[in-house]
């Protein structure tokens, strides 16, 4: 018959077709996805879930509001998947406009690759906008003396959280110092409690430790030396002092049980911790707007209680140190359209810097980058917020999270090496030697 | 329904001549994807081992550089060895138990029927979604274990480096017997029914029938089922990263998992190509073996019958 020919042919044609027009996708590195929708539309990817999304989206409706002509997109992903789609689309020469993060090493990754605008002239030219922000978070943004991106969204540092209702029911005081802590983990292990809820699976988590317990011990003058790129840093005594204590608490059974499995995205360490089976956890001061989102009344009824990390007793740290996310950064990618940055640089010098996006942040139980939010702080959550926020300012050293501050590469490494600490894989003499490897790199 | 072309019309098309060439067209179409998704990234990955790549910025040839990194690694042997303990283990597991529910579900009673519906199930389910389950059945915190205030089942499962291996392999199993019970099901139903008429007058109970004639007669299955499995096995990434993400520590961080964690968390492409080739390496190097090990594929199985 002859449409059989007819047809094979158009199959032919359409495979082939299919097959390079796969190719061509795969091939194409110029296309910024921002040229997609109308002029000077821009596209914006975050991070999804409590309590930041809500937030974030709002944002981006009021700018579309009042600028109904070049919209923005946002897409948002969760915290461990979001760190590698934008790696692969940075990869591929498709990044969004503006590029969420975290600053720091991985910031410093896209400025090598040129992957981001340097913002350093555009702020001088708008100080208004650069005056709204706290002068401490820049810190992170800047690389090789330039700022490559907007500090947004909140100063985040790392707290002890505690259970109240569940040390009244012990009978025990919150702890004062480190030898406190020690004391209080046989007795809530008596009453089959977890003294220490944690997110091992995450791995960052288990960081946080490390970064509180060195910094207590030594002072933040041993990171700085790992982050400068001098040779053998992690050499330090201290170093071994700390990560003999942290397997210690490891084999005394501080953390919870399975903490190996548990992972942060989830926030199933947070409802370990809300749910009375734990009684402390350290985690970053956000984690106070997911047990509230999550925790049922248990924030409300004054269940939550939080602290900075004790000192350790002998120690040479600062207690007044803290260790965190000085702010979220956004970037704007230089592969997207002129249109789109013209559109990413007035969402930064109009919206990201409103009272609303200020009252917003707030409203999450964060303490916004943006200054002069004090007189914000009423309600359920202003003991928290002053708090948070007097952590932050009072602090002699704000340091940046470990694996932020450092390279991906370098990152991976240490994050790899944490977790084998926590499971004993590795003596803390390995761990140095390690990390020691990879310094600089 | 009219508006397909009647069979017949099919039928009468291929002469002798031009069967040939019909048969050679049919395989442009699978040849063109497999060039186009297959071959060329290959060869992509072939030439981005020999590279220096953080995945962001500009791709710099170096030589052998990114496999010397990969090669001198102490997480490869490691990760090579979890990989075949996987392997080995869970086809340890799943082929006897695949070729028994297989055999059983081939005789032709409605309710075995059934049955075999039940099994195909968790084939249905996504591999994420079988382990998200799972690491919330056997928390031992929220789990079933606490909820049931069962302490055998409070293990920390995921947590201990042994016991994190067996309930990968028990969930492989799980999901994956029933695909291998259907094949072997199918091959069992192949076996002409005059063999086991024959053994039965010769005097063969049920257990020397299934020795002598049923597992002989499914050979080539046993090796078709076990090369799917040894090499899927090597491929298995969604499950153990969402169920365990290559922990505790690294006890379960098979070849996929490091070549992930080199190339997306570290930034280190070149030496998670080179990574990726010696997975494709393995992969082709096992298949092989397993094809060898069958025996020429011409000899019959039906001689004398």
């Amino acid at each position: 018959m002859n449409d059989s020919a007819l047809s094979r042919r158009k199959f032919l044609g359409l495979a082939a077709g299919a097959a390079g027009a796969a190719t061509l996708a795969a091939c194409g590195t110029s296309g910024p996805s921002s040229s997609g929708g109308g002029s000077g539309s821009a596209s914006y990817w975050s991070l999804s879930g409590p309590p930041g999304q809500p937030y974030r989206q709002a944002a981006i409706d009021r700018f579309n509001k009042a600028n109904p002509k070049s919209k923005i997109t946002a897409t948002f992903y969760q915290n461990d998947d979001y760190k590698q789609k934008i790696k692969t689309a940075l990869g591929a020469g498709q990044p969004p406009t503006m590029i969420w993060g975290w600053g720091g090493g991985g910031l410093k990754d896209y400025v090598a690759a040129d992957q981001v605008v340097d913002l350093t002239d555009w702020l001088s030219q708008n100080a208004a906008v650069k005056d709204k922000i706290l002068p401490s978070a820049f810190g992170a943004a800047t690389v090789d003396g330039k700022i490559y991106a907007l500090p947004v969204e909140t100063v985040q540092p790392i707290v002890l959280f505690y259970n109240k209702k569940v040390f009244d029911k012990v009978g025990v005081q919150p702890p004062q110092t480190y030898g406190d802590m020690l004391d209080l983990i046989p007795k809530f292990n008596a009453r089959g409690i977890a003294p220490f809820s944690l997110a091992g699976q995450s791995r960052w988590t288990n960081m946080m430790w490390l970064e509180f317990m060195l910094d207590r011990n030594a002072g933040s003058e041993v990171f700085n030396n790992v982050f400068a790129g001098k040779a053998n840093a992690w050499s330090d005594p201290a170093v071994l002092d700390m990560l003999t204590k942290v397997q210690d608490l490891v084999k005394n059974k501080a953390f919870v049980k399975g903490f190996e499995s548990v992972v942060a995205d989830q926030n199933a360490d947070q409802a370990l911790l809300y749910t009375g089976k734990a009684a402390m956890m350290l985690h970053g001061s956000w984690s106070y707007g997911i047990q509230v989102a999550n925790g049922g009344d248990f924030v409300k009824s004054g269940g939550l209680g939080w602290m900075n990390f004790p000192p350790i007793d002998g120690g040479k740290g600062d207690p007044s140190n803290t260790v965190g996310n000085p702010g979220q950064y956004l970037s704007i990618a230089s592969k997207a359209s002129a249109a789109a940055q013209e559109t990413a640089k007035k969402f930064f010098s109009t919206t990201l810097v409103d009272d609303q996006e200020k009252a917003g942040w707030v409203k999450s139980g964060g303490v916004p980058v943006l200054k002069d939010s004090e007189s914000l702080y009423t309600g359920d959550d202003a003991q928290f917020l002053k708090d948070m926020s007097s952590i932050a300012s009072k602090a002699k050293v704000f340091a940046q999270s470990w694996d932020q501050a450092l390279s991906p590469t370098a990152a991976e490494t240490l994050l790899d090496n944490i977790a084998k600490l926590f499971q004993l894989q590795v003596t803390p003499q390995q761990w140095v030697d390690n990390l020691n490897g990879v310094i600089g790199k | 329904m009219t508006a397909f072309a009647p069979p017949a019309a099919r039928v009468r098309r291929p002469t002798v001549r031009g069967g040939r060439s019909g048969v050679t067209w049919m395989a442009l179409p699978a040849l063109l994807m497999f060039v186009a998704f297959g071959l060329i990234p290959l060869v992509g990955v072939l030439l981005l081992s020999f590279t220096t790549w953080n995945g962001i910025g500009a791709i710099h040839p170096s030589g052998l550089t990114s496999w010397r990194n990969a090669l001198s690694d102490p997480e490869l042997p490691h990760a090579l060895w979890v990989t075949f303990e996987i392997m080995a283990i869970s086809w340890l597991v799943q082929t006897p138990i695949s070729i028994l529910i297989g055999v059983f579900l081939a005789a032709f009673k409605r309710y075995r029927g059934f049955l075999a519906v039940l099994y195909f199930i968790p084939l249905l389910l996504s591999s994420a979604a079988i382990s998200i389950t799972f690491k919330a059945l056997i928390d031992p915190n929220f789990g079933i274990g606490a909820g049931l205030g069962l302490s055998v089942l409070k293990q920390n499962w995921l947590g201990e480096p042994k016991l994190a291996i067996g309930v990968l392999i028990f969930i492989v199993s799980w999901q994956y017997i029933p695909f291998h019970s259907l094949i072997y099901q199918g091959a069992v139903r192949q076996i002409p029914a005059t063999l086991y008429e024959a053994s039965k007058l010769d005097g063969a109970g049920t257990i020397r029938q299934f020795f002598w004639i049923t597992l002989p007669q499914i050979k080539y299955t046993i090796i078709t089922s076990s090369t799917l499995m040894v090499v899927g096995s090597l491929t298995f990434f969604d499950l153990i990263y969402v169920l365990t993400g290559g922990g505790p520590g690294d006890s379960t961080r098979a070849l996929a998992l490091e070549m992930y964690q080199k190339g997306f968390m570290a930034n280190l492409m070149g030496p998670a190509s080179a990574i990726a080739m010696i997975l494709v390496l393995v992969g082709l190097i096992l298949a092989q073996l397993l094809r060898r090990l069958g025996g020429r594929g011409d000899e019959s199985q039906l001689e004398g019958v």
